[in-house]
């Protein structure tokens, strides 16, 4: 038996995000709920999020961020042989999204996976992404995080209602002749499975707010100074830091913990609010988009989520 | 040896003064923290977890809720 030819390493080409059309203020969310825009930009640091119709799916936020990736990175969609689809909401489970995300950007007969890794979904799916290259598994990946998390949100619940919403982020990732995707550092604590879920299939997702808060600021940095280590980077050295974007709070107390005192920290939750596995490559897209953030430059990646499940990572940004 | 209250006041005072910005000396027993000091669930989680590695005691997150005022913590770390 042969093994497979892989690259030395492997790189992300663009990035690529899409937020659906509608804004919804916190205003807004105040005539529904008791809550106003005092208390939710204090608590989650949240000003606007954007919400998908009806007519718009999780799919169809999925074609247009993968979409922008694709033209962004130079590549045609026949030069990709894989698509991994990184989402918590999806309406059906059956079939998965990479095929049919890959068959309307006229992907054809590409590996296709979704994974579910909740907020941490577009960090391990880079991570498997990063693996096929440099195995030889895949030539060109397309990395897809996607969530319409509005229509698994109790809209009168205002513990949940107020934070998540709509969007997607994709990543296109090709061989490099040097290590471009540095090492993840990943793992899970199943023991607090309850601290964010959707307990069948007629609930809405619930989240215990504190329990998630707590293990947030106290359990993540270590992660994500592992992430640098085993890519021999000193945080010093960091450009940009992109979290989730869960809560502002805790963006900013997971920043101060890993000493990236040179890197710009990634606040796009102000205006796009918590989009799960979309939020890291939404984020990516915008800060590039604006130059906030150098070609070149390092970018320390940390998904993390209900499952509980975490991953990091450490890229050159494109 | 157990902290004396007036050991465990000041080194909440500090604690809440950190994470909050309200003066140290605001923080009195009969303080309650959220209608009070104007703190909320999520400094509150901040404060247990700063006041778990000054005082060494863990306050989980079901204890927590239960702790109203400044007095309350004080006897939560001291039992």
């Amino acid at each position: 038996m042969r093994l497979s030819q892989g690259a030395p390493g492997a790189r992300v080409l663009a990035f690529g995000g899409y937020q659906p059309a509608d804004v919804v203020t916190n205003d807004d969310l105040a005539q529904r709920i008791e809550t106003s825009d005092e208390w939710i930009q204090s608590r989650v640091g949240i000003k606007e999020r954007r919400i998908a119709g009806p007519q718009e799916s999780e799919i169809d936020l999925a074609v247009q961020a993968g979409g922008k990736a694709l033209a962004a990175s130079g590549l045609s969609s026949s030069d990709i042989d894989l698509v991994i689809v990184a989402s918590c909401t999806l309406e059906a489970q059956i079939p998965n999204a990479a095929g049919r995300v890959a068959h309307r950007l006229g992907i054809e007969a590409p590996g296709a996976f979704d994974v579910n890794a909740a907020c941490a979904g577009f960090c391990y799916g880079l991570a498997a992404a990063n693996d096929a290259v440099r195995a030889g598994s895949a030539t060109n990946v397309l990395v897809v995080g996607t969530e319409k998390l509005s229509q698994w949100v109790d809209w009168d619940d205002r513990t949940t209602a107020v934070i998540f919403a709509d969007g997607a982020g994709a990543a296109v990732v090709g061989p490099s002749d040097t290590p471009r995707i540095g090492p993840v550092a990943w793992g899970s604590a199943g023991d607090k499975s309850d601290a964010i879920m959707v307990k069948d299939r007629n609930s809405f997702l619930q989240q215990e707010g504190q329990t998630v808060f707590r293990w947030a600021t106290t359990a993540l940095h270590p992660v994500a100074k592992a992430a640098c280590e085993r890519a021999g980077v000193d945080p010093a050295e960091l450009a940009a830091f992109v979290p989730h974007q869960a809560n502002l709070r805790i963006v900013e107390a997971i920043a101060r913990k890993i000493g990236a005192d040179n890197a710009v920290i990634a606040r796009d939750i102000v205006l796009a609010g918590n989009t799960s596995a979309a939020s890291i490559p939404l984020a990516l897209s915008r800060m590039i988009e604006r130059g906030e953030v150098p070609s070149g430059g390092l970018a320390l990646l940390l998904g993390f989520g209900a499952g509980l499940t975490y991953a990091s990572q450490v890229i050159e940004l494109p | 040896m157990a902290l004396t209250e007036q050991e465990i006041l000041a080194g909440l005072g500090k604690i809440v003064n950190e994470i909050t910005g309200i003066p140290a000396n605001e923080v009195t027993p009969e303080k309650s923290f959220v209608d009070d000091l104007d703190i909320d669930s999520l400094s509150m989680v901040e404060i247990a977890v700063a006041a778990q590695d000054e005082f060494g005691v863990e306050i989980p997150d079901d204890q927590l809720k239960h702790l109203k005022t400044v007095k309350d913590v004080i006897n939560f770390i001291q039992a």
